[in-house]
């Protein structure tokens, strides 16, 4: 429900509990982040919800004063698919891992992104599996060691937002972990967003995996590896704002404004909103730089609005209003 | 014996008899189980009472004329009641030599064989693996076999509407059916109009379907082969409104009476699976109810999508059969650990793992009980015929809304695909539903706060104001609701989630034995086998042994007076189409009866010929 009369602060988003995350571990940041957004979304707090599944990240309903639900390993997404059919008012979001979303609970990633279900989903992917202390993940480096991988692993990693835009999803937005004033900028607006919303957090796990996404997100070399993409502005970036981003062929490439006659009129125009995900599927997977901010926007019927579509055109046409005259409709015979 | 003098030529005789099995077999793709439906819904408007049974292949279309591409349909007519399909066969129908091959077995001998004689080709003898024909071995000489060129007569009786081959070949089992019609006096009215309701748009359709029929009949009628016709009287049924059900759909109407009586919306989560994907088809037509269905990518979607819109303050339903059932038991533990709302219906079918899939048996029982991690225990109920499926999946919505506790329905492929007459209810017929949703108006809750009497939690949705709260799968402290590992913590909360389950025992029916309340010897059964067993005990009854039927709907809890039935009598015997499940709750529940088993895994149901045998043994 639309509601403008009730003004929360994020305290307000706080529950009684303790967080026992590890201290310096990112999480802190991604709570404090959604705390800070949920008082922007034009929510009353009784219509959100938060579900999760298993893992370090899936004790995030547990801090957060609205409805929630721990539930188990993989299974987050189905379970708010339902909740979110049960009732299209809820504000719903999804809270999980890269080992709970991508591993276990693969299939209900992907099939809640092709159905663009209208929910939130933060990925939480720290590339290790913490709960469990520290074995790989879907999304851990090919040759990292961990207490599975002690001669390094050998299962290519997944790119999330490549399995994402690969599963239709409209929206999916990438950014570091150490950012809270992006991230609920982001979270705002994947609430916004009428559809599934995807937000990858590069999550540090400080104890299992510490550092590995330093080198994108270290506040010394971030503005050089990172390109912080706006819809509608040119894909610049650089400390010295003179790196962009060209098509050559059909690679993406990096170029100097300023060196090769480049100018900044030949760097590309971020389009969230281009349907076609060619483009959107070239920047996730870009590793030089690493894209991030909303890349992907695009809005289309969720699937809630294609039920309610669908009920409201056969309730028009039913010959039954109640079970009643279905249990008497057609071949009934009288024993007299 | 009557002479029949319908017609002037052929003097035959018109026997009047209790109650008839025919039974219909042909290719997969012969129209069986529209040939045998037809038959049943005439008999059925005509007054008999009824129970029928398809028995198809799990291949959609098998190889044309082989052994395992063979489908059947049989019918059970009576003017006496009728509570099973039948087990031996009066009249069998074969459209193939594959047909006749996998089901002579079936025929009494003596009795009735009609077969299509066009289709006894060569090749189609080497696929059913005749080394010589049948029709021509004498290997038949034992019963009535009335060979009829069906083939050839419909493509005569059509010959003047153009149709194409294969069209002609699909509407000659109603040739079968018109035969039939004859032998059992019965009208072609019926079957007329439905071909002009289904077919509305295809009046070339209609008209040969007509016309077969009614060569079909009028064949029949002239010839002299046919010695005996047949009159089964209309049954002593009670008077009402009646419509055949099968028992998937009467599952599915319970559960829409039940939305509609509980004043909450449906959802159904769930992922196709033989044969519990009815339930799903039939609710899915049903939209306009507002009913929430929702086809989910895997079993385990199905059930958590459903908890979900149970903790968003739905009903919820998830359907499946045995191996779905496995697939959702961690999330069977998580509804139960969170006390929500929830049904789970397990269309049993022959196991294990892929097992049987269209056959039918009774082996999840111990599954349903205990196939999860943890002390876990939940409701188990059964529904024992077509009919009450209805009821129990009625009955299911109102113990899990009532007690806040997920539940277990069985039903089993035996009476989720037979039907019988089902006497119309009203939605308003059914007990009302009350549920734990936390009133309006409430400030203050603890997701852990329980009713004194049935100990269900309260139950507070998203969107009610100021009642936030978190529940998971973590155990739970019992006043706070917040994760708990205190060791007496753990242990409480486990004893009053078990209590919780027990004392439904209070909201249940007691148990009676059918047909004698003491005696020799006392047949215990569940779920689906109701019809072979009551059917046994009430002839061995009648025939004046001192045997009596005890049948459970409700398995946990168990009825209070379980004890008290089974010390009223001097032998025990169970009867389980599994390796003895039932019989195990049992011995662990009351030790001090001893106790005999009868088992079948056949992924067949009971007849009541190896019943009577059994039982006389014991007596």
């Amino acid at each position: 429900m639309e509601n403008t009369a009730i003004k929360y602060t994020f305290k307000d988003f706080q529950s009684d509990q303790e967080v026992r995350w590890c201290p310096g571990c990112d999480d802190y940041v991604i709570l404090r982040s959604i705390q800070k957004a949920l008082p922007e979304i034009n929510k009353k707090k009784e219509d959100v919800v938060f579900i999760s599944g298993i893992g370090c990240s899936s004790r995030f309903p547990y801090y957060m004063d609205t409805y929630g639900m721990h539930t188990i390993h993989g299974r987050a997404a189905a379970i708010a698919t339902g909740a979110k059919l049960a009732n299209p008012d809820l504000s719903v979001w999804v809270a999980s891992g890269d080992g709970d979303s991508m591993a276990i609970g693969g299939n209900h990633f992907i099939h809640v992104l092709r159905r663009n279900v209208d929910l939130n989903y933060i990925l939480f992917n720290n590339e290790i599996y913490g709960l469990t202390k520290g074995q790989f993940s879907p999304t851990s480096l090919l040759g990292q060691k961990t207490k599975t991988s002690p001669y390094g692993n050998t299962q290519p990693p997944f790119n999330p937002g490549e399995l994402a835009i690969g599963s239709s999803a409209r929206f999916f937005a990438r950014l570091g972990g150490n950012v809270p004033k992006e991230m609920t900028k982001v979270f705002i607006e994947a609430e916004k967003f009428k559809g599934t919303s995807l937000v990858e957090i590069l999550q540090n796990c400080v104890i299992f995996n510490d550092g590995c996404f330093t080198k994108y997100t270290d506040k010394t070399v971030k503005e050089d590896q990172q390109v912080h993409l706006e819809h509608g502005k040119p894909m610049i970036f650089g400390k010295e704002k003179n790196k962009g981003l060209v098509l050559n062929g059909l690679k993406l490439e990096v170029v100097t404004i300023g060196e090769n006659g480049v100018s900044e009129a030949d760097i590309l125009v971020h389009d969230a909103k281009e349907p076609d995900s060619t483009l959107h599927m070239m920047l996730v997977k870009l590793d030089y730089p690493l894209a991030t901010g909303v890349i992907r926007s695009v809005e289309e019927p969720t699937f809630g609005e294609r039920e309610r579509e669908l009920v409201e055109r056969v309730t028009t046409n039913s010959q039954f209003k109640t079970v009643d005259d279905l249990y008497c409709s057609g071949e009934t015979y009288e024993v007299k | 014996m009557i002479t029949d003098n319908k017609n002037s030529t052929i003097s035959r005789d018109n026997e009047v008899v209790e109650s008839v099995v025919i039974r219909f077999v042909g290719d997969s793709g012969d129209g069986m189980q529209l040939t045998g439906t037809q038959f049943s819904d005439t008999s059925a408007m005509f007054g008999n009472d009824i129970a029928t049974f398809p028995n198809y292949p799990s291949e959609i279309r098998a190889p044309q004329g082989s052994l395992y591409g063979v489908s059947g349909f049989q019918v059970h007519i009576g003017q006496k009641d009728i509570a099973t399909p039948g087990d031996d066969v009066d009249v069998l129908v074969a459209m193939n030599p594959a047909g006749l091959k996998t089901n002579l077995f079936a025929l009494k001998p003596g009795q009735m064989l009609i077969v299509d004689s066009d289709s006894f080709t060569k090749k189609n003898l080497e696929k059913a693996q005749y080394e010589t024909n049948p029709l021509e071995d004498g290997s038949l000489d034992n019963y009535k076999v009335i060979q009829v060129a069906m083939t050839t007569h419909t493509k005569e009786a059509v010959k003047e509407l153009g149709l194409d081959n294969k069209s002609i070949l699909r509407s000659k089992n109603m040739f079968a059916l018109g035969m039939v019609y004859f032998i059992f006096d019965r009208s072609m009215d019926h079957t007329i109009e439905f071909f002009e309701k289904k077919f509305k748009k295809k009046p070339a359709v209609v008209e040969a379907n007509t016309k077969v029929l009614k060569a079909g009949f009028f064949y029949a009628e002239t010839l002299e082969l046919i010695s005996t016709t047949y009159q089964v009287a209309p049954a002593k049924m009670e008077k009402g409104m009646y419509r055949m059900l099968n028992g998937n759909t009467a599952t599915a109407w319970g559960l829409l009476a039940a939305q509609q009586n509980s004043g909450l919306e449906l959802f159904l989560g769930s992922y196709p699976i033989t044969p519990a994907t009815d339930i799903l088809h039939e609710l899915v037509k049903h939209r306009y109810f507002g009913i929430k269905t929702f086809q989910a990518e895997d079993e385990i979607a199905g059930i958590t999508s459903s908890i979900g819109a149970a903790f968003a303050g739905d009903l919820a339903i998830t359907t499946t059969s045995g191996p779905g059932l496995a697939l959702k038991g961690e999330a069977i533990g998580l509804a139960m650990m969170i006390e929500l709302p929830l049904v789970i219906i397990n269309v049993q079918r022959g196991g294990p793992s892929t097992g049987l899939p269209t056959k039918t048996e009774q082996s999840d029982l111990m599954q349903a009980l205990y196939g999860r991690n943890g002390e876990s225990p939940v409701i188990v109920i059964a529904a024992s015929t077509p009919s009450n499926a209805f009821d129990y999946a009625y009955e299911a919505c109102k113990l899990a809304l009532e007690h806040m506790t997920p539940v277990i329905l069985l039903t089993d492929g035996y009476i989720a695909n037979g039907s019988a007459p089902w006497k119309i209810k009203k939605a308003a017929d059914m007990p009302p539903i009350s549920n734990h949703l936390v009133k309006e108006g409430t400030t203050e809750y603890r997701p852990y706060e329980r009713d004194e009497k049935t100990l269900a939690r309260k139950w507070a949705i998203p969107g009610m104001k100021g009642l936030e709260h978190r529940v998971g799968g973590l155990e739970k402290d019992k006043d706070s609701g917040n994760v708990s590992h205190v060791p007496m913590n753990h242990e409480y909360q486990t004893n009053i989630r078990a209590e919780k389950i027990n004392r439904v025992q209070d909201y249940i029916p007691q148990v009676k034995a059918e047909y004698n309340e003491e005696g020799d010897l006392l047949v215990v059964g569940w779920g689906g086998t109701y019809g072979s067993l009551s059917t046994t005990v009430k002839e061995m009854s009648d025939a004046g042994y001192k045997v009596g039927h005890l049948h459970f709907n409700y398995i946990n809890p168990l009825p209070k007076n379980t004890a008290d039935i089974l010390g009223k009598f001097k032998k025990i015997i169970v009867c389980e189409l599994n390796k003895g499940q039932m019989v195990k709750v049992l011995k662990m529940n009351f030790t001090q009866f001893e106790y005999l088993q009868f088992n079948k895994v056949q992924g067949l149901p009971f007849t009541t010929i190896e019943l009577t045998d059994k039982f006389k043994q014991l007596i």
